[in-house]
């Protein structure tokens, strides 16, 4: 199984010695100015973590509330607030942070490059990025709510005008809001440009575009993307802190500005950002996938045309999120089809992972265990997508329960799995030790009854008609038993991750040696001692085809012979 | 998915028949008897509270008729609403079938390609992919795609653009920070919260159309069992119909974030048979009622910061910023749907409307326990 010394051209045979500096600070210093793709991969993965626990916990003080009916265990401000910053945090301080995270990390790796294209640059998008998140939580003592008070913002993620502006948002809330956006995605744009230049220009030499792991493909994709929507949330918060500070009416409705425009920007940013954050993941599982079923991914090629093609889809889409708003007919109409249409190269994809499996030997390891979830939940989600983009049922379904409950399928069921899949899967590669299989079996089982108690749950209260945002309902609509189930399966999701919090910190001490190849891989990152050394490969390998370890442990049988 | 390592059946060879093999082979037998009891009462156990669940999420799909306390749009009274319904049974086929076609065939594949104990180390054939396969689930796909959009299309024209027929009765939809205003143009009716419309039927349709305004954020305006949302913003007036073919009261809520009291910005809509809805009419025209035995809370009200605020037609009171109050006594409920209208109630509310809903934009005035007092005798006489 795992082969210690794997002789590809280029990986380093030894481990060299790690510099263990003497200091606190001068560890603390190493960290804060490194330019290594590695240690600012593991700082995105890190802060994401930590906004993950902030923000679950956020979502579990508004799981308290919503569990009965009348319930007065926040207020209906800090309700509003306590959603406000578990979306924004979950997309802008989670979602995208440790994706770019996996991507800083595995990109050089797996292209057999060094580093990224460019090393300071990187560093300072993640400084950026970090800088937004605190930005945003600053605003919780900051804020300066109408009382003299902090107040966190408390508009929604979505931050709808004119509720945005300055009559009905007092105080500054709105503008750390704002402000932590334009910084935060700063960075991303940073990283995304240094994705596509490393991507571009650093790939070892044989590995050409499509020999590229599809990790890598998903983030070129992604990054390219990324340039596109952010832009406009950029422009869209400037427009905003103009009309908040500068007398601007852009979305000022009182002056005759357009409350619709903003919800095109918002959305035209928002729906290709569900993108963003779902089409790494599903690199994710186009890695972890074959490697448990022990076979090449089934249709390579179709599969990065899938990606490219959603990309291309997902920027025509955004109005369906505007169902409601009163476009004419003919507008509903065209987002139904532009929408439907994401559906076939998805759809592709999941029947190329089911070919993936089949015929395979599947090895139920705890990454496995969390892409397989993964693949039945993405399939559920895509199929109440279809559902939601049916326009005159959208008109019921739309900001209900059932609208929340869709989109923490894609959310929680397909990206936090793969991102826990991920974890399990590259944590051996980053620090050298295996994490406990028990305690992420434990992880893995729990964390999928709570997330179905909660989840499954939400489509019905959705069906009866349960609007999304409110902070406490009336207890005769015939919620209540429903909401309490809810909460629960909410409770049994953060044990889960407490258990998966605990299993990284105790892994890193105690977890069993990985060595270079726990898995039986066969992308290039294996191929170097774990964790890598710095600059990763002594010379540049040299690959042949898109499973290089593959070759090397089958040249009977390798796999540049079937490559189309 | 249980199955890393699957139990191997047990099956000694002859010559293993020793004494110490038969019992140990018998101890088996009992503890998987044993299991098996305990499994049966494991699953007995679990399938009271499993049904319990079922049946709660299948509660919103009734069929019976009229209005119902829990607004599902399972149960539609309305011809928009009724056909959303119909499009959705056909989407939950189609997409019912995928699932179970695809979940079906993820889920064999799974137990059937699983490693096995006894299995060699030798890696499975490698397939990289194939052609017509892939052609195959690319084409069945966008055939399905057609006909839902064919279908969807035609739904949504339908109920969009339906043509108003000269019978409708027009609602203008006001949205404010947390209540509804309704107006109805051609009857010189203004009142909140509590919207009364007409039964319409088959052999005699009078339809609703409601136009929808905001007056300050975006709010959305939905009874689940008579139509799909539309949204009130500013700026930008929509428009939407319902035709509720039952009496009675239907309940729903903003949809739409609109700010801090979003949750207690409750809907009522009664749908009143004709001659209930003439004589509402006919009361709603009516100027305010006029007894002098509670003069002194009218003075209250129209020398206090109330008249900024609030109309009581045949007044000095004309403000739009809240509700219209002429006919307050017609209404079931205050605040928006927050409390039920009773005497007691409108006292604690004039007191200090937070405690129904904390953040609410009426203020509370400070008046002392004896002036609310007068204040509701004389609101009380708003019939």
């Amino acid at each position: 199984m795992a082969d210690q010394t794997l002789p590809i051209a280029g990986s380093l045979e030894v481990t060299p010695q790690r510099h263990s500096p003497a200091l606190l600070p001068e560890w603390l210093h190493g960290w804060v100015v490194t330019v290594d793709h590695k240690r600012l991969g593991i700082l995105y993965v890190v802060y994401s973590i930590f906004f993950l626990l902030v923000a679950g916990a956020e979502a579990l003080a508004i799981r308290i509330q919503l569990a009965w009916p009348n319930n007065h265990f926040l207020s209906p401000e800090l309700y509003n607030e306590m959603f406000t910053m578990h979306g924004t945090t979950m997309v802008f301080l989670v979602g995208m942070p440790i994706l770019f995270g996996f991507a800083n990390y595995l990109v050089p790796l797996m292209i057999g490059a060094r580093d990224m294209a460019f090393p300071r640059l990187n560093a300072f998008s993640f400084w950026m990025t970090a800088f937004g998140g605190l930005l945003l939580y600053y605003s919780f003592i900051g804020g300066f709510g109408l009382y003299g008070m902090g107040a966190a913002p408390d508009v929604g993620w979505w931050a709808y005008a004119p509720l945005t502006a300055k009559a009905f948002s007092p105080g500054h809330a709105t503008d750390y809001w704002a402000l932590a956006l334009i910084v935060s995605g700063f960075g991303t744009l940073g990283t995304a440009i240094n994705v596509i230049a490393t991507t571009l220009s650093m790939r070892c030499r044989g590995m050409s575009l499509l020999r590229m792991p599809l990790f890598v493909w998903l983030m070129l994709v992604v990054s390219g993307l990324t340039l596109v929507t952010i832009t406009p949330l950029t422009a869209a918060q400037i427009m905003l802190t103009i009309d908040r500070y500068l007398g601007g009416h852009f979305f000022d409705t009182q002056a005759g500005g357009s409350a619709v425009v903003w919800m095109h920007f918002f959305w035209i940013f928002g729906h290709p950002e569900v993108y963003v954050l779902v089409m790494p993941v599903f690199g994710i599982a186009s890695e972890i996938i074959p490697v448990f079923s022990r076979k090449a991914i089934f249709g390579y090629p179709a599969m990065v045309a899938a990606s490219v093609a959603i990309a291309f889809v997902s920027l025509g889409v955004w109005a369906h999120h505007m169902f409601t708003v009163g476009m004419t007919s003919v507008g509903n109409a065209f987002f139904v089809l532009s929408t439907m249409l994401v559906g076939i190269p998805t759809g592709i994809k999941i029947f190329n992972w089911v070919a993936t499996i089949w015929g395979g030997k599947i090895r139920f390891a705890t990454p496995m265990l969390f892409c397989l979830a993964f693949l039945f939940q993405f399939l559920i989600a895509g199929l109440t997508g279809i559902m939601l983009s049916v326009a005159p049922w959208n008109w019921q379904l739309h900001n209900s329960y059932f609208v929340i409950a869709h989109f923490h399928y894609v959310l929680v069921g397909a990206i936090v799995f793969n991102i826990f899949a991920a974890i399990y899967y590259w944590y051996p590669k980053v620090t050298g030790r295996m994490l406990s299989e028990t305690l992420g079996k434990w992880h893995f089982w729990l964390f999928l009854i709570g997330f179905h108690v909660t989840f499954d749950t939400m489509h019905f209260v959705g069906f009866m008609g349960m609007p999304r945002s409110i902070y406490t309902y009336e207890p005769d609509r015939g919620w209540n038993h429903l909401n309490f189930i809810i909460s629960i399966g909410g409770m049994i999701q953060g044990i889960a991750v407490l258990l998966f919090a605990w299993n990284l910190v105790q892994s890193y001490f105690r977890g069993k040696k990985a060595g270079n190849d726990p898995w039986d891989a066969w992308t290039l990152e294996w191929s170097t001692p774990s964790p890598p050394p710095a600059y990763n490969f002594a010379t540049d390998p040299v690959v042949h085809s898109r499973r290089p370890l593959w070759d090397l442990k089958h040249p009977e049988d390798p796999d540049w012979k079937y490559e189309a | 998915m249980a199955g890393v390592s699957r139990p191997s059946s047990f099956t000694p060879r002859v010559s293993d028949l020793s004494r110490k093999s038969i019992t140990r082979n018998l101890a088996r037998k009992q503890m998987q008897s044993r299991m098996r009891e305990y499994g049966e009462r494991a699953i007995r156990l679990i399938s009271v509270p499993f049904l319990c669940f079922v049946a709660t999420c299948a509660a919103p799909i009734a069929w019976a008729d009229g209005p119902q306390s829990s607004p599902s749009i399972f149960a539609p009274a309305s011809t928009p609403a009724s056909s959303i319904q119909d499009l959705s049974w056909f989407v939950l086929a189609i997409t019912g079938g995928i699932f179970v076609t695809v979940g079906g065939l993820l889920a064999w594949a799974i137990v059937r390609y699983r490693a096995r104990k006894t299995d060699d180390d030798s890696e499975p054939a490698q397939i990289y992919g194939s052609t017509q396969v892939e052609l195959a689930w690319t084409v069945i796909p966008i055939l399905i795609v057609v006909v839902l959009f064919l279908t969807t299309a035609r739904i949504i024209f339908a109920i969009q653009d339906a043509p108003k027929p000269q019978v409708a009765l027009d609602v203008t939809v006001v949205g404010h920070q947390f209540w509804w205003e309704f107006r109805y143009p051609k009857l010189g009716i203004v009142t909140a919260n509590e919207l009364h419309v007409p039964v319409s039927s088959a052999l005699e349709p009078r339809p609703t159309f409601l136009h929808l305004l905001s007056a300050d954020v975006d709010h959305s305006f939905w009874v689940p069992q008579l139509a799909g949302k539309t949204d009130l913003i500013p700026n930008h007036p929509n428009d939407m119909w319902i035709d509720p073919r039952h009496t009675g009261l239907y309940v729903g809520q903003c949809a739409q974030f609109c700010g801090v009291e979003h949750a207690k910005m409750l809907l009522r809509v009664y749908v009143d048979t004709p001659e209930e809805f003439d004589a509402w009419v006919k009361q709603q025209r009516q100027r305010g009622t006029q007894d002098s035995s509670v003069a002194a809370g009218r003075h209250i009200f129209e020398t206090q910061a109330c008249t900024n605020c609030h109309t009581i037609a045949g007044t000095a009171a004309m403000g739009t910023f809240g509700p219209d109050l002429t006919h307050l006594e017609s209404r079931a409920t205050i605040a928006s749907g927050a409390a039920p209208n009773t005497p007691g109630n409108l006292h604690a509310w004039i007191q200090d409307p937070d405690h129904f809903k904390p953040g609410a934009l009426m203020p509370a005035m400070q008046l002392s326990d004896e002036q609310i007092s007068e204040l509701v005798a004389y609101l009380t006489t708003l019939h």
